[in-house]
């Protein structure tokens, strides 16, 4: 450690002599909120002076002023600059977010996304100038059918959850077709919070299915639950906990036998793409994340794509639209008629989302069957590589939550953490401080201050080994009694610990002007 | 393979530091009958300039609408999106960073997002806004489930002037959940009769309805709240917002909207962001994240997610929406190019939109058979053909024109609607534009 380091982690918070007139510190620039930067009547965009006509809005015209600020191009190029400089992201460091498959996002995606012929096409244009966009669509469908083995995938859905709606709906409507919809939905405590919501959409009770001791589904609970008023299991696999279901067809053999579906959320498919079916797991319906598995960009918060893989039983129910090889070409079927006529209908405005389809058949492409598989294998030893780097049992300083090796993901519990005063919640916010994104924390439920952490195949041994030296570091750190520390952190960061209590109980979802004049006066 | 950081040397140190004979040690777990060995049917690894010359030869496939004069609308819009923007969404801290649950670490997308919320609450004149929706479709539906949330009535009553998809999500997303959908049938050039009763938890009616037609909820608005339901306003052409007078002023509950208009390049129909807004008294009820203000540990100004009770990742069944990732990307296009504009510089696209689609409607209607349906509208209107404006489309097609869409393709069923044309002009459109689709439709008419 040099004295410069030694000087900052001796002082956590800003030294007093460090303190500036400004508020920024070097690189870190406080920003304004565009609505304080008003120069009025100012404009970043120049438009043509609208040519002369009649009005034929009917007296509806706007009346009231919108009150939206002017600034000009480079006011707002430095604004929102400003503002990307506060955000972690994979292109700067890791992103080790369980179920979250933070890998590099390619750029050449991105090119290929804005081509003209893709980015520029209207999705109600006449079938013979979409040609081309319908054959990508037809061309990515075939990549996932024989990914999953699966005979059909739905295209429309605009994100995972979304995704698990279309198939849950799906399922409802085959039950239904014959005679029974049933009422229950089993899903195990670990799942995603997407899994029980999307059920209770779809009119459905949720039964929620304790995990065994190796951290899996209880088989003896589950076949205790079912039943004949059973629609479906909701399973991950692999699952929150990092590990194969290695009892899946007995689960999948069970859950069949009493009438009922198997439905699996992909979010974790990347631990096996390339190597492992979902069909060949007697898995129903299935969706995949574009936006985890095939590295469309997470872009803060969206937008994804969650195509969902169906079985030939529920393949007549899926959503509007889809594409069909007719005698002029490709064509879409967008009525509820004829072959369609037992479709749940549509979910989603137009045909999905055709900016994250090229992206993932971009990088498909590129890796091709060979680098798909090869993708998973080395997810999984990434994570194994951490998983015996930070175990206790080989040599690292975390508590693993259920021992052996795991898929794409590991998990530890703050087990490790006992008697420090340290939380996972402080251990992440001092990770922060030393430059990386913290792992998934809390989740899933079934451990105790779960951290779970998803490295991916887009690290290097190296950016794993630097992680693993810090994340150990930071645990002795914590057994050493530095409670105070911890606490405190993040102190590097452009803001520390953020009040979210406060924020919750009397929110503020907007500017108003009369905020900023407070501050002012303040 | 170039996204691949290990080296084959980096593979065998790991795994004999994991103590594996080999990688098929770690899918040990794997049932023997699922693994499969040898590699899945499908083409092998390929180069950037391989990748990029297969799928440049498929986009070039299809008729960019810049290449041609274009005039699709019906809940998309051409517009023009400065260079800036997608210059700064392409920063990789904005691109590649996941949802801001970290704040410490995320307050550029938090910031962003605020603005957005902000933005979106003074365009639509409501008092809180969200932080995006998958697209405006999606956003209706969810309008109406929060409307049975809020009134704990049954039945959701659609117009005819709704965009047809945003009606079908609709009854989708309601069919398995105890709603009842009543849906009205299209009454283009005519008012149409809303009944409203106990039972009703929303009305949904669309400014300017999917036929271009611009109308004063004001009265519709007053008679949901004398009958304790809820107005929902569909915008699917938010640019419009800059000229025509906002649904909050109408006396809106709740506005979903289509925001792709501002920011977004039509992408062949998605990504395209929803826009959510409702009145604050109604907050806890919203689906969605919320970007909200608070202080940091040294009282300084910053931002979190907030509400998050309402979501499923902590209320799991018992929550307001099961929606986790939205158009986060798609929203900060938005809030840059809104930026850009600005008070005047939205306003006078709105008007050049407003301009430049008259002016086309004046010449279209002089073409000898072709009426205008409608009495008044933004920038999208409506003519009655005397031939199936299907055949109409594909004969426009083959002169280069896109021309439109004609209703019938969605609503095949309704012989009475088989002529009508859905026609869109925005500032993309120019002189030369209108001059070709003139004398196209004239050829097509005679």
């Amino acid at each position: 450690m040099t004295g410069w380091s030694q000087a900052l982690s001796a002082h956590p918070a800003m030294p007093e002599e460090t303190q500036t007139l400004t508020g920024n510190r070097g690189l870190q620039l406080e920003e304004l909120l565009i609505f304080e930067q008003n120069s009025p009547g100012h404009c970043g965009v120049d438009l043509p002076e609208p040519p002369a006509h009649k009005s034929r809005l009917g007296g509806l015209e706007r009346r009231v002023p919108i009150g939206l600020p002017g600034l000009s191009e480079p006011q707002v190029v430095r604004h929102f600059t400003r503002l990307s400089q506060k955000n972690y992201a994979i292109d700067s460091g890791i992103y080790p977010l369980g179920s979250c498959t933070m890998k590099h996002n390619p750029r050449l995606n991105e090119k290929m996304a804005r081509l003209p012929g893709i980015a520029d096409l209207h999705p109600l244009q006449p079938l013979s100038t979409i040609q081309g966009a319908l054959e990508l669509i037809d061309t990515l469908t075939h990549w996932l059918k024989t990914l999953t083995g699966m005979p059909a995938v739905a295209l429309s859905p605009a994100a995972g959850a979304h995704g698990e709606l279309c198939g849950m709906m799906t399922i409802r409507a085959a039950l239904e077709a014959h005679g029974d919809p049933r009422q229950r939905i089993l899903v195990p405590e670990s799942a995603h919070g997407t899994n029980p919501a999307t059920a209770a959409i779809c009119g459905y009770a949720i039964d929620p299915i304790p995990n065994n001791p190796r951290g899996r589904v209880d088989l003896t609970a589950l076949k205790a639950k079912l039943g004949a008023d059973v629609a479906a299991l909701m399973l991950t696999n692999p699952n929150t906990c990092g590990l194969f279901e290695d009892e899946i067809l007995e689960i999948a053999a069970a859950v069949h036998e009493a009438g009922g579906f198997f439905y699996c959320d992909g979010a974790n498919f990347n631990a096996i793409v390339g190597r492992v079916r979902p069909a060949d797991l007697g898995i129903d319906a299935l969706h995949l994340n574009l936006h985890k598995t095939f590295s469309t960009p997470h872009g803060g918060g969206g937008p994804g794509s969650g195509p969902v893989a169906l079985a030939a039983e529920l393949a007549p129910f899926a959503p509007l639209p889809w594409i069909t090889h007719g005698s002029k070409g490709l064509e879409i079927v967008e009525r509820a008629n004829g072959s369609a006529a037992q479709t749940i209908g549509r979910l989603k405005g137009f045909h999905g989302q055709m900016g994250m389809f090229v992206r993932a058949l971009s990088y498909m492409m590129s890796h091709g069957a060979d680098g798909l598989r090869q993708v998973a294998e080395d997810a999984v030893l990434n994570a194994n590589y951490l998983r015996v780097r930070l175990g206790q049992a080989t040599g690292g300083a975390l508590s693993q939550s259920y021992p052996g090796s795991c898929m794409h993901e590991v998990l530890f519990d703050d087990r490790f953490l006992k008697d420090t005063g340290v939380t996972t919640l402080d251990f992440a916010k001092a990770l922060i401080d030393e430059g990386f994104h913290p792992m998934t924390m809390y989740f899933p439920l079934v451990v105790h201050g779960a951290l779970l952490i998803e490295p991916t195949e887009t690290e290097s041994k190296a950016s794993l080994d630097q992680f693993a030296d810090t994340v150990n570091g930071l645990a002795t750190r914590a057994k050493a009694g530095d409670i105070a520390g911890f606490q405190a952190a993040p102190n590097l960061t452009p803001r520390r610990r953020l009040d979210e209590t406060a924020a919750a109980r009397k929110p503020v979802l907007r500017w108003r002007p009369e905020m900023s004049q407070q501050k002012a006066a303040e | 393979m170039r996204y691949l950081p290990l080296t084959p040397a980096d593979r065998t140190e790991m795994l004999v530091a994991i103590g594996a004979g080999s990688i098929d040690d770690l899918f040990a777990d794997v049932p023997p009958t699922a693994r499969r060995a040898g590699l899945v049917d499908l083409p092998l690894a390929q180069g950037e300039i391989e990748v990029e010359r297969a799928l440049s030869r498929m986009a070039a496939k299809n008729v960019a609408a810049g290449s041609v004069p274009f005039f699709i609308g019906g809940g998309a819009y051409r517009h023009h999106v400065p260079a800036a923007v997608d210059h700064l969404i392409q920063r990789g801290e904005f691109l590649t960073s996941y949802t801001p649950y970290q704040p410490e670490i995320s307050q550029g997308t938090l910031q962003a997002l605020f603005e957005f919320q902000t933005q979106v609450a003074l365009l639509t004149g409501m008092e809180v806004a969200n932080a995006s929706m998958y697209d405006g479709a999606t956003a209706c539906a969810e309008a109406v489930a929060m409307a049975h949330r809020i009134t704990r009535r049954a039945k959701a009553v659609l117009s005819g002037g709704l965009h047809p998809h945003y009606r079908e999500v609709c009854q989708t997303y309601a069919q398995f959940s105890g709603l009842e959908v009543q849906t009205l049938d299209p009454t283009p050039g005519r008012i149409e009769n809303i009944t409203i009763d106990s039972d009703t938890a929303c009305v949904v009616v669309q400014n300017p309805d999917f036929f271009g037609e611009l109308r004063d909820w004001s009265a519709l608005a007053a008679r949901c709240r004398q009958q304790g339901a809820l107005l929902v306003v569909a915008v699917t052409e938010i640019v419009s917002l800059g000229a025509v007078n906002p649904p909050g002023e109408m006396g809106a509950d709740i506005v979903a909207a289509e925001g792709q208009g501002i920011g977004n390049a039509l992408n062949f129909g998605g990504p395209y962001v929803g826009l959510f807004a409702a009145r604050e008294q109604h907050v806890r009820q919203m689906p969605g994240r919320l970007a909200g203000q608070t202080i940091d540990a040294d009282g300084r100004r910053g931002w979190v997610l907030t509400l998050s009770t309402r979501e499923q990742h902590i209320r799991r069944e018992k929550a307001t929406s099961n929606i986790c990732t939205n158009s986060g990307l798609c929203a900060l296009a938005f809030a840059i190019h809104l930026a850009l504009l600005g008070e005047t510089g939205l306003r006078q696209l709105a008007r050049l939109n407003h301009a430049t689609a008259c002016n086309l409607a004046d010449r279209l209607t002089a073409v000898p058979g072709a009426q205008l349906v409608n009495d008044n509208f933004f920038n999208e209107f409506c003519l009655r053909l005397p031939i199936p404006a299907a055949a109409a489309v594909a004969a426009l097609a083959e002169k280069g024109v896109l021309g439109g869409v004609a209703a019938s393709r969605f609503y095949p069923e309704r012989d009475d609607l088989t002529n009508l044309l859905l026609v869109a002009a925005t500032e993309t459109v120019t002189k030369e534009d209108i001059d070709d689709y003139a004398a196209a439709l004239g050829e097509v008419l005679r």
